[in-house]
């Protein structure tokens, strides 16, 4: 379903754009990390991509659409884990039985990932008792499961102290490892070096630069990214 | 106050000999109520979901409508529900009227209402939260509404609950509709309403002293199961 | 999974109660009666009886006399159990009963305070004792509710030539309700009240209240029976009903009416005609 394809993509609401006539190429196996202040629309535009929301202007358009029901072949994870009143093992089946797995198959899948991500040992435990960064690798693993081609990752360590955070980065490498596309939005420029292949950097809801990794934090070029490094801007 | 003493030491005595009329009572009474509530909630229930978890025109008109209906006199429903089910009405032929299902119609008239715009409520608190990542995980309207009502289910038993409770102290409507007739459609309310009539005032009090505490018990019983659910689920 | 069935289960356990509970008893009839004679106590002790022998289960639905029989014009009754002859013959003379039956009789009473303001206590005679109260202005709670007992309390206050209306708001006071809701206000207001004598009798709330005036032959308190006609509503109980009325006045329904006592006191008196 890759590339994603961004023309002219906007999207307005009570009257403040938010994103501004962003056009881009988003391509299969790189991890692509949203950068930007506070408020520069990364969240958004996570959105728009997702379907979440949907544009006031330009287009979204994933290769292949109609072919392949979109929502299914990709997944997100949110900033704050939404944890459904069942079992850790109960959540995942729930998202894999939405998707239309047949109930034995979802949950050999459920056994698999929860393993993956180290909940094995808590998947009868109701999922909403679960520490914070168990609940946000149970999200992961939710996601896992469905086998996404793109998964979307909004701050996904945003709440977390730092041993959690380190967990929730390597099961995202070893997600990322088994053949999907990562797009996500980080605080911490840290993780942007630690996670990303590439950046996409926004400012003021456009997208101002984009490079790898590895020559956006050596050399910046425009002005905000700049700023952006240096802490000037929030 | 006298009055008071001799009410309490009568219904001590009505509980505790188990009196043949007040088992009847208090059994006509909970099979009314119980089969009310369960109509309502079999109605006002999805009515609730799906009211929160759509966008349709004229949605908000119907919430409005729906508070409105909350506030039902009694009285006024039994009205309708007689002059519906009156051998000169329109439901004349089913023969309804002055039975304990005719009770339960009207019951379940002045409860629904409840039921829904309280689970409203509920659901809809509760779809803020669940929102997106429902729709992330390509969840329809009807999924969506089912799986709300499972996640929401401890606050749902209160509102169910609450709706049981003015059903059971309800008179004015099982009066009319009800006929108060001893052994077939006499309940609490309508025997406490009949022995203030005949000024036995003692036994009329001693009688809603059982109707509270049966009340009383009932919620205090769901309250307990709640609590140890909600600790257990979280 | 488990969702899906608990739901269907709830909807299923939901019909099966419904239809359950829609079954009605087969042999069963519907009287509409008036409030004196349910809250006398008198159906209490006559309704086994019959239930016994007959094997009809006889419901009760006690209302005011204007109310029972409109009641049973829309056809929600089988049988019709009232006192108040006017309003009956009206009844059969519009087509709605089939014809009337008298049962029994007993009297009114007119009960007060025991300070007895408008002294009238011991009196034999009520049209006085109805004069001397609209003359003192005494408070006096009136039904106001079309019931049997409140028509025979207008037929009283237009014989002594009083319009009780004039005292509306000051001490002649409408409850719209019951008889013994009306003696209840009576007896926390300390004013006076008509009621018949079985109401009174088995009336517990009494306070200050006593018999004030009783005896005089224009108290006399007739109770009718009639069935609903079939041809007017054609789902009435006809054998059903009129096995009732049948009863009623047959030697053994009319020695169980005249059976029933509170304490040393008879209630009813049965009268019907051979």
């Amino acid at each position: 379903m890759l590339p994603l394809k961004l023309e002219a993509l906007g999207f307005a609401a009570g009257g403040r754009e938010i994103i501004k006539s962003i056009t881009c190429e988003i391509h299969s196996g790189t991890r692509t990390v949203i950068l930007g202040p506070n408020g520069a629309g990364k969240s958004v535009l996570m959105r728009l991509c997702h379907g979440l929301l949907q544009p006031t202007a330009g287009l979204v358009t994933w290769m292949q659409e109609g072919a392949i029901r979109r929502v299914r072949r990709q997944a997100m994870v949110f900033q704050r884990p939404v944890m459904l009143r069942r079992s850790a093992m109960g959540n995942v089946i729930y998202a894999l039985k939405l998707a239309g797995i047949a109930a034995e198959e979802s949950r050999l899948r459920a056994e698999d990932v929860l393993e993956a991500v180290g909940l094995a040992n808590v998947a009868t435990r109701p999922a909403r008792v679960l520490s914070g960064g168990e609940q946000q690798r149970l999200a992961l693993a939710r996601a896992w499961a469905l086998g996404p081609e793109v998964l979307f990752l909004d701050e996904p360590t945003a709440n977390l102290d730092p041993n959690a955070t380190r967990d929730i980065e390597s099961i995202i490498s070893a997600i990322h490892a088994s053949g999907t596309k990562i797009i996500m939005t980080t605080h911490s420029l840290g993780q942007a070096r630690r996670l990303g292949d590439e950046i996409l950097f926004l400012s003021d809801g456009q997208l101002v630069e984009r490079a790898s990794v590895e020559i956006f934090f050596r050399q910046p070029q425009s002005l905000e990214a700049i700023a952006f490094l240096r802490g000037e801007l929030p | 106050m006298n009055d008071l003493s001799q009410a309490l030491a009568a219904a001590t005595h009505l509980v505790v000999s188990a009196d043949a009329n007040l088992l009847v009572i208090v059994s006509r009474s909970l099979q009314v109520s119980f089969a009310a509530v369960l109509i309502a909630a079999a109605i006002g229930l999805p009515a609730g979901a799906i009211l929160a978890t759509t966008r349709i025109p004229g949605r908000q008109a119907v919430v409005a409508l729906l508070n409105a209906l909350m506030g039902l006199p009694p009285v006024v429903v039994g009205l309708l529900v007689y002059l519906l089910l009156s051998r000169a009405g329109p439901l004349g032929e089913l023969g309804l009227l002055f039975t304990p299902t005719a009770m339960i119609i009207a019951q379940a008239v002045l409860i629904t209402p409840i039921v829904a715009a309280l689970s409203r409520q509920v659901i809809e608190d509760a779809w803020r939260e669940y929102e997106e990542q429902l729709r992330s995980l390509g969840a329809g309207t009807m999924a969506a509404a089912i799986t709300l009502l499972w996640d929401t289910r401890f606050a749902l038993a209160t509102v169910v609950l609450a709706g049981f409770g003015r059903a059971a102290a309800e008179v004015g409507a099982v009066m009319i509709v009800g006929g108060n007739i001893d052994g077939v459609t006499r309940v609490m309310t309508t025997a406490i309403a009949l022995e203030t009539s005949k000024g036995d005032l003692p036994l009329a009090l001693a009688l809603g002293i059982v109707l509270v505490a049966i009340i009383l018990s009932v919620n205090l019983l769901a309250h307990w199961v709640k609590l140890i659910a909600q600790r257990h689920y979280g | 999974m488990l969702k899906n069935i608990s739901f269907k289960n709830i909807y299923l356990c939901l019909f099966l109660l419904i239809v359950m509970s829609a079954q009605a008893q087969d042999k069963f009839i519907t009287v509409a009666s008036t409030t004196s004679t349910e809250q006398s106590g008198l159906f209490k002790h006559l309704l086994p009886m019959f239930e016994k022998k007959s094997g009809i289960q006889v419901r009760v639905v006690a209302l005011g006399t204007g109310q029972a029989l409109d009641m049973a014009r829309r056809g929600d009754a089988d049988v019709v159990f009232v006192h108040d002859k006017d309003a009956e013959e009206k009844f059969l003379a519009d087509g709605f009963g089939v014809r009337r039956f008298e049962v029994m009789y007993n009297d009114f009473v007119l009960v007060g305070p025991k300070s007895d303001a408008a002294r009238i206590a011991g009196s034999k005679d009520i049209i006085a004792a109805y004069k001397k109260l609209a003359d003192a202005k005494t408070p006096f709670t009136s039904r106001g509710d079309k019931s049997g007992t409140h028509a025979a309390e207008i037929r009283l206050w237009k014989a002594a030539n009083v319009d009780p209306q004039s005292g509306k708001g000051s001490w002649y006071r409408e409850t719209g309700s019951g008889m013994g809701p009306t003696l209840n206000t009576a007896s926390a207001m300390n004013a006076y009240a008509f009621t018949d004598r079985g109401t009174w009798l088995a009336f517990k709330n009494r306070g200050e209240l006593v018999i004030v005036v009783e005896g005089d032959q224009r108290l006399f308190n007739q109770y009718g029976v009639m069935l609903v006609n079939p041809a007017k509503h054609a789902h009435v109980k006809k054998e059903l009903g009129q096995a009732f009325i049948d009863w009623l006045v047959s030697a053994e329904g009319q020695q169980t009416i005249a059976s029933y006592k509170i304490g040393s006191d008879q209630l009813f008196f049965s009268n019907a005609k051979k």
